[in-house]
């Protein structure tokens, strides 16, 4: 891996990126990322009631 | 919501590895292309598992100091998620490997025999498969003082397994895994600088997540083990 050739082009994403088309990726990333995260949360939350109810 | 400054900041963190990883450009490389924003993800899997080891036997190496069972529970979590991210990292880099160093014109059962004798992969594997026998030895002690003795002990040599199985036997040997030749992620040399402005961040950001999941992991252990952890 990594033996250069000066000739070659390297096929990168960039058509994809042209058209728009990264976004819908990074869309449907960030939306299992804040789905991920907001169930996190509401772990958190729930957990600190129980402490705090505990402690009462 | 426990208030966390770190719980923002990770959210903030990976939101930004996410834009920047996919968005930001990266350097050219041939047979890796695209791909190579993986290192966002899948090296940062390794890394954090790495921090959440450290992390697990540093509370194992108080617990026996201290003799303190919450010690015990925290070396015990820290462990839990260290290994899912370790899992996810392995899973992620099967993936990425299957798309780009194992060879294509193998069918998959053919070059599977190449993948697994990849000295890394054979390493991880092993590293991983300490770290599941730690949980088996916990399991197989009823005994909670007894347990959190031996299971600390063990946590340390697992711990100090990871080296030679991940990080110092692997690069000695030739292998197809990307950085036999020095240290890939670490070497400051090698890695392009925009990559890193992402990179180290996006370690900082899944370490965190891995924290904040395997807190919530240690709170819910103390809310529903109060009965004897008050009693000692």
């Amino acid at each position: 891996m990594g033996f250069s050739q000066g000739n070659e082009t390297v096929e990168m994403a960039d058509k994809m990126r042209s058209e728009g088309k990264i976004y819908v990726v990074i869309a449907v990333i960030l939306t299992i990322l804040t789905g991920l995260i907001l169930y996190l949360v509401r772990l958190d939350r729930k957990i600190s009631r129980l402490e705090q109810s505990g402690k009462k | 919501m426990k208030k966390s400054w770190w719980k923002v900041l990770c959210v903030v963190l990976l939101v930004y590895t996410i834009l920047a990883g996919l968005l930001l450009p990266v350097p050219v490389l041939r047979q890796l292309q695209e791909t190579i924003r993986n290192l966002y993800f899948h090296v940062c899997m390794w890394f954090a598992m790495m921090i959440l080891f450290t992390i697990s036997v540093v509370h194992s190496v108080n617990y026996l100091r201290s003799l303190n069972l919450q010690k015990d529970i925290l070396a015990k979590e820290y462990a839990s998620t260290g290994i899912l991210m370790g899992l996810l990292g392995y899973a992620t880099g099967a993936i990425w490997a299957s798309y780009t160093w194992a060879d294509p014109n193998n069918p998959a059962f053919a070059s599977f025999g190449s993948i697994v004798r990849e000295p890394k992969l054979i390493g991880a594997a092993m590293a991983l498969l300490i770290y599941f026998a730690y949980f088996v030895l916990r399991s197989s002690i009823p005994d909670l003082d007894k347990r959190a003795r031996v299971s600390a002990v063990y946590n340390i040599f697992a711990y100090a397994m990871l080296f030679p199985s991940i990080w110092i036997i692997p690069r000695l040997l030739p292998s197809l895994h990307p950085g036999r030749e020095g240290n890939p992620a670490l070497n400051f040399n090698d890695i392009d600088a925009r990559m890193r402005m992402v990179f180290y961040p996006a370690v900082i950001g899944w370490t965190l997540l891995g924290v904040w999941i395997t807190t919530l992991k240690i709170r819910l252990t103390l809310l529903t083990e109060k009965n004897w952890l008050n009693a000692k």
